[in-house]
């Protein structure tokens, strides 16, 4: 996958991946680059262990065997550094419930060490469109605004690996809508993005690769294909097949 | 050869030793019952000694096999460790409730209670709840490597805090007798009960590593089995 | 190691401010107290037994299982909207958000202690104020083993199903040592006993403090990590 000059270190590499949960083997030898711009979209069904692949990108889970490089260099957890560069938006908001908006974006923003932490929470609010919503508890708040407000919380500190965990689940227009425009700016910035989703609409739509995974392997990996109704055939087939 | 293979045949062969160990008992108990004399001052409930004392060797040694699992794993990540360390636990309880009820049965006849809180006895009560806990704590979790995880990291506490709750039971009270053997004058016991307390201890520790090797093996099974199953589907 | 610090005050504040919005867990911890104090009052012959013999246990009776209830809080916080992952996934060292936790913890069973202790003295009659120095003093010590001891054991139990009843079974037998020593201590205070009857209780409640810290710091990255 070529989207920027060989010279430039790939953003993330991953080299045969594994990770097995006693019997089970979540992942099972994975592979892929990804460069600056790219957004791969990874399609899969339930236990392909797609969550299983986001986790050891995040740094939450760690990997029994591969390798995972980030600009080059070889990704360790402990590595705080490192670790800033990731960010991560999931189903869950991981925010607290009775901190409010602006509350629950500075200590986030202390904890990367950012300057200035009520102004970079504010900030980050008023670009998701929750500024008004700033002195909300977030137990307050919709499914709609709470993911906006983890968009907020996953971007706040700049990453370059954005990860997304089936993020578009049970949005509302305005909170997809935030979401769609927050991943265009990240392409622009030039970072790199892995989506998991079930949605192969909105997969296909803002990917620049894609991924079929199933039992812990990518049946597929390549550029977005041209031909969607093709692709959906060829997915049903790799969820069919197991 | 296949893990399957091995850990079966692991079974069968550590049967061997727990049978080895169960004879050696037996034997060690006719030459403390019918060939070792009489103690003086305790007469025939002296004899339980042979049981006790051997089962709480056990049941340290036990200790000794958990937590030094448990530090290993923590630095080698090894899932034998844990599966060895599983077994000291499960194993080295059976032989802690052997100490446990074997001293009321030698305490009643000679201090007319069931139950005094000896410094001995009581560590040895809260060894059994420290073992109790680490068995409670690995059924409770059911992902194989955070049960290892967490297990390790009790054993590890177990290793450094038991000889603290020791020493605050010992500076509480002190009423068991003197150490016979392990005492600083060297041991007081007269020769021929000395041997059958070290024949006796080396048949339990005989039927400790059996038991401790067969209980391994069956978790080794487990695992083995386990592992096939999952390549059936694909 | 100053950025440790500063990561563990953020967190501890948070947890802080938390428990002060909803107030639930520590609200419930104080009635707790009380009761037990009062019912333990209850739970006696008062003619066969003056109240200055058994209120160095009943004390530290209280204390232990008011300080249980609240120990579980720390870590089930983070269960909400998966609120652990964002930890995990910020810059933050395990050891941060093993001293952080510990803070918050402190802070939660020191309060209840500070509420409960004159309960205690107000119920049992007991003059505090003569000993009140090197009582508190004990009880800063028994309390930073118990919350070092109970911080890593909530990480572990608050991932069991049944955490109430789990985090108590094992951490019960390893305060025995806290626990005797700090009551030894009590009560040779309360009978105005010298300092040196006390001497060996008290190394032995510093050494525990010391492993257990020492332990726990040791160990809780190894304990988070999946």
């Amino acid at each position: 996958m070529v989207a920027a000059p060989e010279s430039e270190p790939a953003v993330l590499d991953v080299r045969a991946l594994a990770r097995a949960f006693g019997r089970v083997r979540a992942l099972d030898g994975v592979d892929f680059s990804l460069r600056r711009g790219d957004v791969l979209a990874v399609f899969g069904p339930n236990g392909a262990g797609k969550s299983t692949l986001l986790r050891i990108l995040a740094g939450i889970l760690r990997a029994d065997r591969g390798d995972v490089l980030l600009g080059g260099a070889r990704f360790d957890r402990t590595d705080p550094a490192q670790r800033r560069r990731i960010g991560l938006i999931a189903h869950a908001s991981l925010c607290y419930d009775f901190l409010t908006a602006a509350e629950n974006l500075e200590f986030y923003a202390r904890l990367y060490g950012l300057a200035d932490p009520p102004g970079a929470a504010l900030g980050a609010l008023a670009s998701v469109g929750l500024a008004d919503r700033a002195a909300s508890w977030a137990v307050t708040m919709s499914r709609g605004m709470l993911q906006r407000l983890a968009i907020a919380r996953a971007l706040l500190h700049e990453p370059e690996l954005v990860l997304l965990d089936e993020p578009f689940t049970g949005l509302d227009q305005a909170a997809a809508a935030t979401l769609r425009a927050e991943l265009e700016r990240l392409r622009e910035r030039r970072g790199a993005v892995v989506l998991v989703t079930h949605n192969v609409e909105e997969g296909l739509e803002l990917a620049t690769h894609v991924a079929i995974q199933v039992r812990g392997r990518f049946a597929e990996l390549g550029p977005r294909p041209t031909d969607a109704a093709a692709f959906r055939a060829r997915y049903a087939a790799a969820v069919a097949r197991g | 050869m296949t893990d399957l293979a091995r850990a079966e045949r692991a079974r069968t062969r550590s049967t061997g030793v727990v049978l080895l160990g169960l004879v050696s008992i037996a034997a060690a108990s006719v030459r403390a019952l019918a060939f070792t004399p009489l103690e003086v001052s305790q007469g025939a409930a002296q004899k339980i000694f042979y049981v006790h004392v051997p089962s709480a060797w056990v049941a340290f040694l036990a200790y000794f096999l958990v937590g030094g699992c448990s530090i290993l794993y923590f630095f080698l990540r090894d899932p034998r460790l844990d599966r060895l360390a599983a077994s000291a636990a499960e194993v080295g309880t059976v032989f802690i409730t052997g100490v446990l009820l074997t001293g009321p049965i030698w305490a009643k006849p000679i201090w007319g209670v069931w139950w005094t809180w000896d410094v001995r006895l009581t560590s040895t009560l809260f060894l059994w709840f420290v073992f109790f806990g680490y068995l409670v704590l690995r059924s409770a979790v059911t992902e194989p490597g955070q049960r290892a995880r967490f297990s390790a990291v009790l054993g590890i506490l177990g290793a450094l805090l038991v000889p603290f709750i020791h020493v605050s039971v010992y500076l509480f009270r002190t009423v068991h007798p003197a150490p016979v053997v392990l005492n600083v004058r060297g041991p007081q016991l007269p020769g021929t009960m000395l041997l059958t307390l070290l024949l006796s201890l080396g048949a339990f520790t005989v039927l400790f590593a059996g038991l401790l090797w067969r209980r391994y093996a069956e978790a080794a099974l487990e695992d083995a089995r386990g592992a096939d199953g999952d390549d059936g589907a694909r | 190691m100053g950025n440790v610090i500063a990561q563990a005050l953020v967190i501890a504040a948070k947890d802080l401010r938390l428990e002060f919005r909803t107030r639930t867990a520590f609200v419930s911890a104080l009635a707790f107290t009380a009761l037990v104090l009062a019912i333990f009052n209850f739970a006696r012959d008062p003619t066969a037994v003056a109240a200055i013999d058994m209120a160095p246990g009943i004390l530290w009776i209280t204390f232990c299982f008011a300080g249980l209830l609240g120990l579980n809080r720390a870590f089930a916080l983070e269960r909400e909207n998966r609120a652990i992952d964002g930890l995990m996934l910020a810059p933050v060292s395990r050891t941060a958000l093993y001293l952080g936790k510990l803070l918050g913890n402190l802070a939660f069973v020191g309060l209840v202690e500070a509420v409960a202790l004159p309960l205690f003295a107000l119920f049992f009659n007991v003059p505090l104020w003569p000993i009140l120095a090197p009582l508190l003093g004990v009880i800063a010590l028994a309390t930073i083993g118990f919350a070092a001891l109970g911080t890593l054991l909530s990480a572990i139990a608050v991932n069991t199903r049944f955490a109430e009843l789990m985090l108590p079974v094992l951490m019960l037998p390893f305060l025995v040592p806290p626990i005797t020593a700090a009551v030894q201590v009590t009560s040779r205070l309360f009978a105005g006993r010298p300092m040196d009857e006390m001497a060996a209780w008290l190394k032995l409640l510093v050494g525990y403090d010391i492993v257990v810290l020492a332990a726990a710091i040791l160990v809780f990255d190894f304990t988070l990590d999946e």
